[in-house]
């Protein structure tokens, strides 16, 4: 199954080779992997996505809680998020038939972010099922598509939602606790 | 050699903030951590740290090769419960200690490595002796730090003996480029302190569990102790012993786990998994409840998973939360210190009695006992066997043995009875051969005052063997008792039973280790027959120096009874009956 873990890690140099090394010795394929800043100062925030078995989140967990740079992780596998992936897609598009490829932009409510001649670029924002949607659209001209960037998924929870070593830091204290994990480990 | 002499300044370091290099810092900071003795190699890119160390307390043991630096200071950590220190240069200095660091990450040893680094102006551009240590040793080690500026070096130090040290304790190492080694800086050793340790946000002992685990307990009827090393990594000897005792139940104990619970008592079933005796293993396949101390249910330990103690419900405590439910699927889990968990489990333990239990466990024993090749009278042939256990009953088991991997490893396990924790010292989960020697060297730097023997395959020994000179340089005491039957002992034993008996590459040529010995100046003697062993053991004893025994077992024999890879716990070969050589009468 799919597992989505999200990380707060210390904003160091080698972090991210450590965490993306405890999938590879757990024989895990990471699906995708996105870094960014966090809230918190010196703290990178990452949404790890794998595929593996349905047993294996309270050991990932449990062992990135053993890297010293790890400050938080959840799982968010089971619980209400809300996902978002970035895509840009670059399409070949002639003055001739660029008029098709804006109505499908507009169906799918993506953005034209670049126009020349003989090429487009379309940014879209969503779930990882609309993006692929409209990539399958635009494959059914074979050739069309030149260049596929994305992302890979960001992720988080739904609701006012601090986990509860977070709070234990002690510089969320307004925030609501709550026990981040009760619907991973009750599994 | 010997111990230097402390200048007054090396002590004023630690209450006085003073300005020092960063290779004064370093052993400024060991001495303020407790260190007293490091196991090292120098080289160019380490070179200010070894030229600092004569203004410090500090004795080094200067070893053969690194990898036996690392052993060294993995045998100081099991015999002594302290954080070993080793020290080594850059690229192949660094990389020689892989081995060992790997040895300690899979048997939980806290020990901290200092490694040189290039200056970090050409780090990366692969100049002499570069090599990226932290990267190589990033998964067999608990954690790692490249530190390039002098005043890191201090609070990297300090940290790294704090995460050797907590949880479950592991490896760390530290590498120094040599421009923070030359550097200067203000050393205040408390400003450096790490900040206090994060537990394991996973550590749960709930109430309602341990009432739990407490009612399994009370309504088992055939409950069996697993004891691991966290049994002697947390102290929890007495709480063991107490549970045991209170509740009348059997423990089996884990490779490493052995000197956790004492021999003999008779509560003390003996080690359990692949060579473990068949009663124990038949024990755990009976049990309807199985009470998993700091152990981490090895592969070894229980032979297929799939037909592993069916019949028992399972509580788990544990230090490492990644261990539960890991490889066997757990009713109860009790995550947090074993000792701490004991201490609340036991008062909502009452007495018991599983008379009936304990009996019919000990009725299996019976036919075991009389295949027993201890058991046997002397036919002129030497066992192995018969080497363990009369070293066994000549040092009163009062000795720290240090084995290699192999044979000789399971019959030391099998026959050397242990009565108190850190009296064994051997490479569980790696299985490292040549770790014997070294290790047996930092146990006795450790343990002066204790007997250490080291127990070591022919093969395995010379792995390591050229540490004969760092122990004559060091006028280090020990005795060597090499199991010698000119073959690669345990792999042959596999040939044998899963190949047809094909004998690749295991027929194996020894030089002669007495004379080996004698090269290095020190004595031994070959033993050929079992009449020679009390005298030649004696003789061992009796010299002050480091003494070597080469004995001449029987080349073809097993380690009985194993558990084929892949078999089911209680599908295990036992000892072969028909042998006229292993039937005969006790000889106590």
């Amino acid at each position: 199954m799919l597992h989505t873990f999200i990380a707060y890690v210390e904003d160091l140099p080698g972090v991210l080779t450590r965490v993306a090394s405890l999938f590879r010795r757990l024989n895990i394929n990471i699906r995708s992997l996105t870094v960014g800043a966090s809230e918190r100062k010196g703290l990178s925030r990452m949404t790890i996505v794998c595929d593996s078995t349905a047993e294996i989140g309270h050991r990932v967990r449990a062992s990135l809680f053993k890297l010293e740079n790890v400050v938080d992780v959840d799982d968010v596998a089971q619980t209400a998020t809300v996902t978002r992936e970035l895509a840009l897609i670059k399409v070949s598009a002639t003055p001739q038939n660029r008029s098709q490829i804006f109505d499908l932009v507009e169906v799918f409510r993506a953005r034209i972010v670049d126009l020349t001649s003989d090429s487009l670029i379309i940014e879209m924002t969503g779930v990882e099922s609309k993006i692929e949607g409209l990539i399958e659209v635009l494959r059914e001209d074979e050739g069309r598509i030149l260049e596929i960037c994305r992302s890979g998924k960001m992720t988080m929870r739904r609701g006012n939602h601090v986990s509860s070593v977070m709070a234990a830091m002690g510089q969320l204290a307004d925030a609501v606790e709550e026990d981040a994990h009760a619907v991973v480990e009750s599994d | 050699m010997g111990t230097k002499p402390n200048t007054p300044s090396a002590a004023d370091h630690l209450s006085t903030p003073t300005r020092l290099t960063g290779a004064e810092i370093v052993w400024a900071t060991l001495v303020g951590e407790g260190v007293e003795d490091v196991f090292g190699y120098p080289g160019g890119a380490i070179l200010p740290v070894y030229d600092a160390l004569r203004k410090f307390p500090i004795h080094h043991t200067l070893v053969r090769h690194e990898q036996g630096a690392a052993h060294m200071a993995d045998g100081y950590a099991r015999a002594s419960g302290k954080v070993g220190v080793c020290v080594a240069t850059s690229g192949p200095g660094a990389t020689n200690l892989v081995t060992g660091i790997a040895t300690a990450m899979l048997d939980s040893i806290p020990v901290v490595c200092i490694t040189g680094n290039v200056s970090s102006k050409i780090l990366g551009t692969d100049a002499f002796q570069e090599v990226d240590i932290t990267g190589i040793t990033l998964p067999v080690t608990k954690h790692n730090f490249l530190i390039n500026k002098t005043e890191d070096i201090a609070p990297a130090i300090r940290y790294a003996f704090q995460i050797a040290k907590s949880g479950r304790p592991g490896p760390v190492l530290v590498d120094i480029t040599k421009d923070a080694q030359q550097a200067t800086a203000i050393f205040d050793f408390e400003a450096a302190k790490p900040r206090p340790n994060r537990p394991h946000p996973m550590l749960k002992v709930e109430d309602k569990a341990l009432t739990q685990a407490a009612e399994l307990i009370k309504s088992a009827k055939r409950p069996v102790i697993l004891a691991g090393h966290g049994v002697i990594d947390s102290g929890a000897m007495e709480q063991i012993r107490t549970l045991a005792e209170r509740a009348q139940i059997p423990v089996a104990l884990t490779l490493l786990g052995l000197g956790g619970f004492p021999a003999s008592h008779p509560l003390n079933l003996g080690m359990m998994g692949m060579h473990g005796e068949s009663w124990v293993n038949h024990a755990i396949q009976e049990s309807d409840l199985l009470i998993a101390c700091g152990m981490r249910f090895d592969d070894r330990v229980t032979g297929t998973i799939a037909t592993y103690a069916q019949k028992a419900k399972k509580i788990h405590i544990e230090v490492d939360p990644a261990e539960v439910n890991k490889n066997v699927k757990v009713d109860v889990a009790l995550i947090g210190d074993l000792r701490h968990v004991l201490e609340d489990l036991l008062p909502r333990i009452p007495s018991a009695d599983h008379s009936g239990w304990l009996r019919s466990i000990d009725e299996t024993k019976g036919a075991s006992a009389v295949r027993d090749i201890k058991n046997l009278p002397d036919s002129g042939h030497l066992y192995a066997a018969h080497v363990l256990h009369d070293i066994w009953r000549i040092t009163g088991g009062n000795a720290i043995v240090v084995t290699d991997v192999g044979q000789h490893q399971m019959w030391e396990a099998q026959y050397f009875h242990h009565e108190h924790p850190r009296s064994l010292v051997t490479s569980g989960g790696l299985g490292t051969m040549g770790f014997a020697l070294p290790a047996a060297i930092g146990a006795k730097t450790a343990c002066p005052e204790k007997e250490v023997w080291v127990v070591a395959g022919d093969g395995g020994f010379q792995m390591t063997s050229p540490e004969l000179s760092t122990i004559a340089q060091e006028g280090i005491k020990i005795n060597i008792a090499i199991i010698n039957n000119g073959f690669l002992g345990m792999v042959r034993q596999w040939q044998e039973f899963f190949y047809e008996k094909n004998y690749a590459a295991t027929p194996l040529v020894s030089p002669d280790f007495v004379k080996l010995a004698d090269a290095h100046g020190l004595p031994g003697r070959t033993v050929r027959t079992r009449a020679e062993v009390e005298q030649a053991v004696a003789e061992a004893r009796s010299t002050n120096s480091a003494y070597l025994l080469n004995f001449m077992v029987e080349k073809e024999e097993s380690v009985y009874p194993m558990i084929p890879a892949g078999a089911a716990l209680h599908e295990m070969i036992r000892r072969p009956a028909k042998d006229p050589l292993v039937e005969s009468a006790d000889d106590k």
